[in-house]
This record gives C-alpha cells, sequence and structure tokens, in this order.
C-alpha cells in the first residue's frame, strides 16, 4: 500500500504512540485486502460501546490508548452504550455494571468523541452526503449509509473505526471503490409488503440467502426510511449485507449495474421470516420496539395505538437521546408514557445486559432483535407487527 | 531446519513451540484469557493452553471483540508468543498489532506439527520438525 510522507510519519510516531498505533491498524487492513492507498474520511461511528461486549478487556485497551492523549480529528459518533445512561438505576441496570460503562463512556469523550450512543447517527443530524467515503461501524447504519444514502463505507470494526476517527483515513478497499457497489443478486419480490415487521421478515429471509453479497430488490413500492431502516438491520443481522439497492428507490440502483451471472430469488410469501423469528411462547414479560433506534414518525405512531390504555407488561422504546428530547418538546412523549411505557435511550436490546434484568420472553416487531435475542440475551422471541406487539403489552399474551 | 516467507502483520522476534489447528480460532468466548486455554466444546484444541505456544492456525472466526480478548490475555501473560496464519483476517491483525504479538500470513501451515520449534523474525518463519 502507497502511503504519503505525512502518513509514514504518523506510522513511524512521529505524532505519538497512540495515533502510531492507530495508523498500524489501518495499514494492516490495508494490506490485508489489497488497498492501494488511505483516504480521507468525513464522517465515523464507532461501535463497542457497551460494556456487556467488550469487557474488562476492552476498557483496559481504550484507557490505555486515550491516556497516549490521542483526539478524533473528525466527526465520530458512538454507537449505543449497555444501557440508558441517565435512567439505568430506575431500570434496573446492576451498578457494578453501570460503574464499568460509565467509565467506559468517559474513555470516549476524552478521546473526543460525541456520545450519541444511537445507531441511527442519520436521525440525529449527521446524515453523510451521496459520495461521501466514511467509516461507519454498526452494521444496520452501514447499510443504511451506503443503500439509502449512497455514502459509501466498509462494515468497519469498532476498533478499525476508531482508527480512523484518530486518523481521519481509511483504506480505500471494499465498498469505497465502485466496482464493488454491483448487486450480485436480484431479489422479485412478488407479495405486498405492508408494515415494517414485513421488511424485516424479508431481510431475514434475503440476509440467510446471500451472506454478505449485494442484492437488487425490485417490486419493492415506495418504501419509507423507516422501512428500509428494518430491512437493511435485518439482512445485516442474518446475513453480513453492507449495501443493498431498491429499484426505483435507492440513489444507486441501476439496473445496468446488476452482474450479468447475478441469480434471481423469488419471494413469493413471508412465511419463513415470519417462522424463523418465533419461538413458542404465549406470555411475554417485555416489549421491545426501536431497534434500530425509533424515528419521530414511528414513535407517533406508538402513541395513537397506546393512546388512553394502560400497558400490563414492560414496554421499552428505545431510541437516541436526541430523538427523545426532541419527542418531549412537543409532548409525544407524555403521550406514551401515560401509558406506563418508558422511552429509553442510548441503548438497544441487542447491546444491553437484558438477561440480568429478569425478564423471560419478548415480543417485537423488529428481524434484528428477534434474531440476536435468543442467542445474546437467552430469550424467548415473538416477532411480528408493531400493533401486535403493542396490543400484547396490553395484554401480557401473544395473540397469533 | 525449513524456511518460510510471509507476509509481516505485525513485525517482531519470537521463539518456540508451535501448537497447531487446522480449524479457525475464536479468541471471544473461546479461549479463557486468565488461563489462555481453548474453552469451546468440540474444538481440536479443547483443553490446550495458548500461552508461550507459537499459535499456528488457518484464520480467526467470530465476534470483532476477540481482538481485545488477545490484548486481555498478553497483560495476563496467557498470551501466544506469535501467531502464524494461512490468511490473517482483521480481528487477529488487529489483535496482534494492539498486544504487539508477532504475526505473519501467507505460510502454509500444513508444513507445521504441534511441538515443532519455531523461530519468527518478522515475515520469515525457520521450522524445526519434532522428529
Amino acid at each position: 500500500m502507497h502511503l504519503t510522507k505525512k502518513e509514514k510519519d504518523m506510522l513511524q510516531g512521529i505524532e505519538g504512540k497512540g495515533v502510531k498505533r492507530a495508523m498500524e491498524i489501518l495499514s494492516a487492513l490495508g494490506e490485508i485486502y489489497n488497498a492501494e492507498k488511505l483516504i480521507p474520511v468525513n464522517n465515523v461511528q464507532v461501535s463497542g460501546v457497551s460494556f456487556k461486549n467488550l469487557g474488562d478487556a476492552g476498557l483496559e485497551f481504550l484507557e490505555d490508548w486515550a491516556g497516549q492523549g490521542v483526539k478524533a480529528r473528525v466527526k465520530a459518533f458512538l454507537n449505543p452504550a449497555g444501557m440508558d445512561l441517565r435512567n439505568w438505576r430506575k431500570l434496573g441496570f446492576p451498578k457494578d455494571f453501570a460503574v464499568k460503562q460509565l467509565k467506559l463512556i468517559d474513555v470516549f469523550k476524552s478521546m473526543g468523541l460525541e456520545l450519541t450512543c444511537t445507531c441511527t447517527p442519520y436521525l440525529v443530524g449527521n446524515e453523510p452526503d451521496l459520495g461521501d467515503h466514511i467509516a461507519w461501524s454498526e452494521s444496520s447504519a452501514v447499510s443504511y449509509a451506503n443503500s439509502v444514502l449512497g455514502a459509501r463505507t466498509n462494515r468497519e470494526s469498532g476498533i478499525s473505526a476508531l482508527s480512523s476517527a484518530l486518523t481521519g483515513l481509511t483504506p480505500n478497499y471494499g465498498l469505497h471503490l465502485d466496482v464493488n457497489r454491483r448487486a450480485d443478486y436480484v431479489v422479485d419480490v412478488r407479495c405486498p409488503l405492508k408494515k415494517a415487521s414485513d421488511y424485516s421478515a424479508l431481510g431475514y429471509i434475503v440476509g440467510r440467502r446471500v451472506g454478505g453479497a449485494i442484492p437488487y430488490f425490485r417490486g419493492l413500492i415506495n418504501p419509507s426510511k423507516d422501512q428500509l431502516k428494518s430491512l437493511g438491520a435485518a439482512m445485516a443481522a442474518s446475513g453480513s449485507v453492507a449495501m443493498y439497492h431498491v429499484e426505483g428507490v435507492t440513489p444507486e440502483a441501476d439496473p445496468n449495474s446488476i452482474k450479468k451471472d447475478a441469480p434471481v430469488l423469488e419471494i413469493r410469501d413471508l412465511n419463513e421470516g415470519y417462522a424463523g423469528l418465533n419461538s413458542e411462547t404465549r406470555v411475554i414479560d417485555l416489549v421491545s420496539i426501536g431497534c434500530p433506534h425509533a424515528s419521530m414518525d414511528e414513535l407517533e405512531e406508538i402513541a395513537s395505538l397506546l393512546e388512553g390504555k394502560r400497558v400490563k407488561t414492560a414496554l421499552w422504546i428505545t431510541t437516541s437521546r436526541y430523538v427523545k428530547q426532541k419527542a418531549k418538546d412537543i409532548g409525544l412523549l407524555d403521550r406514551i408514557q401515560a401509558s406506563g411505557a418508558v422511552l429509553v435511550s442510548d441503548t438497544c436490546m441487542v447491546v444491553a445486559p437484558v438477561e440480568d434484568l429478569g425478564f423471560k420472553s419478548m415480543a417485537t416487531n423488529s428481524g434484528k432483535i428477534a434474531f440476536y435475542a435468543p442467542s445474546h440475551c437467552g430469550l424467548k422471541v415473538r416477532f411480528g407487527s408493531l400493533r401486535q406487539c403493542i396490543n400484547s403489552a396490553l395484554t401480557g399474551r401473544w395473540e397469533p | 531446519m525449513s524456511e518460510y516467507e510471509g507476509r509481516v502483520i505485525r513485525a517482531g522476534f519470537a521463539k518456540g513451540t508451535a501448537l497447531k489447528s487446522d480449524e479457525p480460532i475464536s479468541f471471544f468466548g473461546c479461549v479463557n484469557p486468565q488461563t489462555g486455554v481453548v474453552t469451546e466444546a468440540g474444538h481440536q484444541l479443547e483443553g490446550e493452553s495458548v500461552k508461550d505456544k507459537i499459535l499456528v492456525f488457518p484464520e480467526g472466526k467470530g465476534s470483532t471483540v476477540g481482538s481485545y480478548t488477545l490484548y486481555r490475555m498478553k497483560k495476563n501473560n496467557t498470551a501466544p508468543r506469535a501467531l502464524i496464519n494461512r490468511l490473517c483476517e482483521p480481528i487477529v491483525a488487529v489483535g496482534a498489532i494492539i498486544s504487539e504479538i508477532p504475526c505473519v500470513d501467507g505460510i502454509d501451515i500444513s508444513k507445521i506439527n504441534s511441538g515443532d520449534k519455531i523461530i519468527i523474525r518478522d515475515g520469515v518463519v525457520f521450522v524445526n520438525k519434532n522428529e
């Protein structure tokens, strides 16, 4: 890989030990992936923020790195942490976990990262433009950025994204290059899709079939941004899809750029998706909405379903602190919380220690949560529409 | 003694005894960082300690948190002395760099067996067969 004079100096340690370490990581990745050079990025999103996933090893390492005096050189945002950073006590998060989590957040803060703690940076005023080179790491955000926004990022790890934040650079390979953004599969959707959960179910099916390839969807009619968010999140969980195209919708969808030998998948119904994401349980004690983090439109829909009612189970709606504040400002937060539901911010059910909070079975409309919760948190999961989920929060039971 | 040349992932010098796995290794969740013992049920190296070995395996697998696990093992003195891969992937590469463990890839690992004496100097691997 070719390095400029300045980059070589950084690698030699002229700008300090911490920058040297970041450059060592980026140049090794560049070598592994045969990148010809490093390119500047203007926007970074760092995952690996939850103490649940990092553990003491991650905390020790990040403390050590921060201690070398490194600072973010470009806009850099954090992925969700393992708990609500303000309301953790009330929500029942264990104190020893909270202490470690807050320590981790302080370390990131000292490196100059913005404590957005969201998987939807594009909903909190951080929307990159078409063609921008960025380094994001949260899998659903990576998918949204590449596909819906047309920005360019590989699926970074927490460490590689942090290295990009501390240098403003990333190796030029993979999805940064035009040639790798072409579709590998055509997916013909031959059944009507209505709800966000339908898009999750579709994403689950397609992710399993295509693995890490790029699918090109035909037959999706006017999907909303929230529906695309659900589709991408599910595909990035059941597969490792970092980019997809939707004909007539996403900015780089071009029938001429589909690879010649691209296989065609036909989707006639969503049964496989709904079946694969459901476990056998009738009793529900936690309902989780907001994966990826809920938008204002989604909160509005939830509020209208809850109007004048009281929940029986815990109903947690995860969103960013930014969106929660916006909801508070217009009275939406009060409308939702009057039902007994809680808006939880800074975290999500995939990275929180849900198994330590006493819950046994969960209902959700998110394909991503439904995919991860059984193995990650040992919960039984029911997956269905938002209306079904809200109903189960009101009755404590899952009605098919 | 045979000599093989590979690609440097993390430069350095190391000397020790090979521990070889034909299966990929995940450090996160599958190796105990307190002891260095492989805990993954059914893994070829289950029950073996990687501490102070020259660990030879085709590639890494699993969660990217595995990079931090390797770092923790280094701090606990339970890490391997060096890593030799057929094709190094980012989890192991990043782990080796942040833990300052010499790491080489592009090596035909079928030429190395557990028990062989190994010396690594940057990208060059010297193998003394344990006959």
